[in-house]
């Protein structure tokens, strides 16, 4: 890079410069005689919005799910496992079996089997965590008879827990598995 | 390098919390300790208060640059602009390295012309001088060019102010995507819904962002167009559907399915068909991100008891496993010149940043802060920076770091919670 050339035809480059401007060049050099970044801020388009409601390049279209959202899952039966465990406790048995005979007498029925987990680490690890929950009990479901097509296993993590609170309570009742006609 | 000389060595720590008149809501908070810094003076430009009441082109350039880690500011009084002659030897005795000065005109057509020069304070010459003409939405983009030709010059490096960053707010019972400035201003709304959005990442061409979204009662992946707001669904296979993550060559995403039960790693096209299934283990396998050569996956898998990082090939066979401190290592992002694995480390009950240097052998893992909460760290495109989310004062925030965790910066100052970062390629 060429740092020590002369400033002396600055004055008479800005001229050109402000004649270049009203004739649409977006960025220019103020002096010719430094190496200096042209650039086309406004290529095309016309401009790179940076606030709201800028135009070409930058321009980020918003898209509104709120409107039409509104089919939250219900209260369905919960399910609840222990810190860092996976294993569907026997105490579940009785629901499980309920649930597994009324879609083996219904096949048309369908159940979303949702697996969350308590707020600590991360967030796709946690939805991985929250999912092999939810694999559990779907396991569990078709061993006493419920169809592998009847039952979804999925996972919202730690995206949606029960219960808002840092302590033992609170992760308790957020590693859960919750079981939801669809 | 341009200017190789009196760079100075700050021992103390020191915090800048500029609060500007006009804008109340840009603060910006630099916290730091011990780094080599160049001194820079950057004089307000001339009319930015009459011309652009709403923001200050010199305060945004400013704070870009201290937020580098690599620059320190020297106050520069007076009144100032690219048409001065710096008298240098004062502003050698200020201890200032290099010098800039601009203005900001109003042109007839509602534009604006923003002016700027960058002296070498210690040589006494101009280094760069440029003219633009934005309109009013383009000033921020103004500013953080001028920052990045600053930076650029004076470092060597390509500047990454100018670039973009998504992320994720919580607030009012909703869920929101928005596309900001990489200092977390002039965010602009992509995507609003009432369940949670996680995982955004940007596509290598800087047009589209994947993400997961619940809208459907369950995790599916989907692409965005952020021009024209157009969506598609690339992954919303039975089971969950989450952790895209692009491809160098924008052509592959590789994705978190539990189609054929357990969390494992496939690799779809744009259009959202299976390639190929990357990873098959009988434990979780997620959080997949591509090596920038594209031919090397990071993966976190936990196939050995607890999470850990793993690589493996995209053409497949074995996974080698990458990080061994710690019981539990998750969320990996590799650095632009393959060299750096920033990751989640659990310390204690602690959710940390760490590094990692790949390219020695026996390298440790560095913890690059002390808070507990840190998630979702995604490099800036030129390597220098990390952002990433973090807790403070009981909200999710947005925080930079340089790499060796020197330089600080807290971004945006919200009520809202604010996660998920990721940091997007050069260009708009």
């Amino acid at each position: 890079m060429n740092l020590t050339q002369s400033l002396s035809t600055r004055g008479a480059l800005l001229a050109v410069v402000g004649a270049a401007l009203l004739a649409g060049c977006s960025s220019v050099p103020l002096d010719s005689t430094v190496p200096v970044e042209t650039r086309n801020t406004t290529a095309g388009a016309g401009g790179t919005g940076g606030t709201t409601g800028g135009a070409g390049q930058s321009r980020v279209e918003p898209v509104d799910l709120t409107k039409n959202a509104g089919n939250a899952s219900g209260l369905g039966r919960v399910i609840y496992f222990d810190f860092d465990s996976y294993v569907v406790k026997d105490e579940y048995r009785g629901t499980i079996d309920s649930y597994a005979k009324a879609l083996a007498a219904d096949r048309k029925k369908h159940l979303s089997v949702e697996g969350h987990t308590d707020e600590r680490g991360g967030r796709e690890y946690n939805l991985a965590l929250g999912q092999k929950r939810a694999e559990a009990v779907a396991k569990s479901l078709a061993l006493l008879g419920a169809g592998d097509s009847q039952v979804e296993a999925v996972s919202f993590g730690k995206e949606r827990p029960a219960v808002q609170g840092s302590d033992e309570a609170a992760w308790a009742k957020n590693r859960r598995a919750e079981l939801n006609y669809r | 390098m341009l200017i190789r000389r009196s760079f100075q060595t700050l021992a103390a720590t020191f915090v800048v919390a500029l609060a500007l008149p006009a804008q109340a809501q840009f603060r910006v908070e630099i916290s730091g300790v011990g780094a080599t810094q160049l001194p820079i003076a950057i004089a307000k430009f001339r009319d930015e208060e009459r011309a652009t009441p709403s923001l200050s082109i010199s305060s945004i350039v400013r704070a870009d640059l201290e937020r580098s880690g690599q620059f320190r500011s020297v106050d520069a009084p007076g009144a100032l602009d690219e048409n001065s002659a710096p008298v240098f030897t004062e502003w050698r005795s200020r201890a200032a390295d290099a010098l800039a000065a601009g203005s900001i005109t109003r042109l007839a057509d509602g534009r604006f012309d923003v002016r700027f020069k960058l002296w070498d304070v210690v040589k006494g010459t101009m280094i760069a001088g440029q003219s633009t003409a934005v309109e009013a939405g383009d000033l921020r983009l103004a500013a953080h060019r001028i920052a990045d030709t600053i930076y650029e010059k004076l470092t060597g490096n390509k500047g990454v102010f100018s670039t973009r960053i998504a992320y994720v707010t919580k607030g009012g019972g909703r869920y929101t995507v928005r596309v900001a400035d990489a200092d977390g201003e002039g965010g602009q709304v992509a995507l609003t819904s009432a369940e949670p959005i996680i995982s955004p990442a940007w596509s290598p061409d800087g047009k589209q962002l994947a993400y997961v979204s619940f809208e459907r009662q369950k995790a599916v992946v989907y692409t965005q167009d952020t021009a024209t707001g157009a969506r598609r669904e690339i992954a919303n296979f039975r089971g969950s559907n989450s952790a895209p993550s692009w491809s160098p060559d924008g052509q592959t995403l590789a994705v978190t399915l539990s189609r054929d039960t357990g969390s494992q790693v496939y690799l779809i096209d744009r259009s959202g068909s299976i390639v190929r299934k990357l990873t098959s283990s009988n434990a979780i396998d997620t959080e997949a991100t591509f090596a920038p050569d594209g031919r090397g996956v990071y993966f976190v898998s936990d196939r050995g008891g607890g999470p850990q990082i793993y690589r493996t090939s995209t053409s497949g066979g074995n996974a080698e496993r990458v990080t061994f401190s710690g019981n539990y290592n998750i969320s990996p992002a590799i650095s632009p010149d393959g060299r750096t694995l920033a990751y989640i480390s659990r310390v204690g009950g602690a959710f940390r940043l760490h590094t990692l240097d790949l390219a020695s052998a026996n390298a440790q893992p560095i913890a690059v802060t002390d808070t507990s909460d840190d998630e979702h760290p995604s490099f800036a495109p030129n390597g220098r920076l990390i952002i990433y989310a973090s807790r403070a004062q009981g909200r999710d925030v947005l925080m930079t770091t340089t790499l060796d965790g020197k330089i600080k910066a807290k971004l945006l100052s919200t009520t809202a919670d604010v996660r998920e970062p990721s940091w997007g390629p050069y260009g708009r």
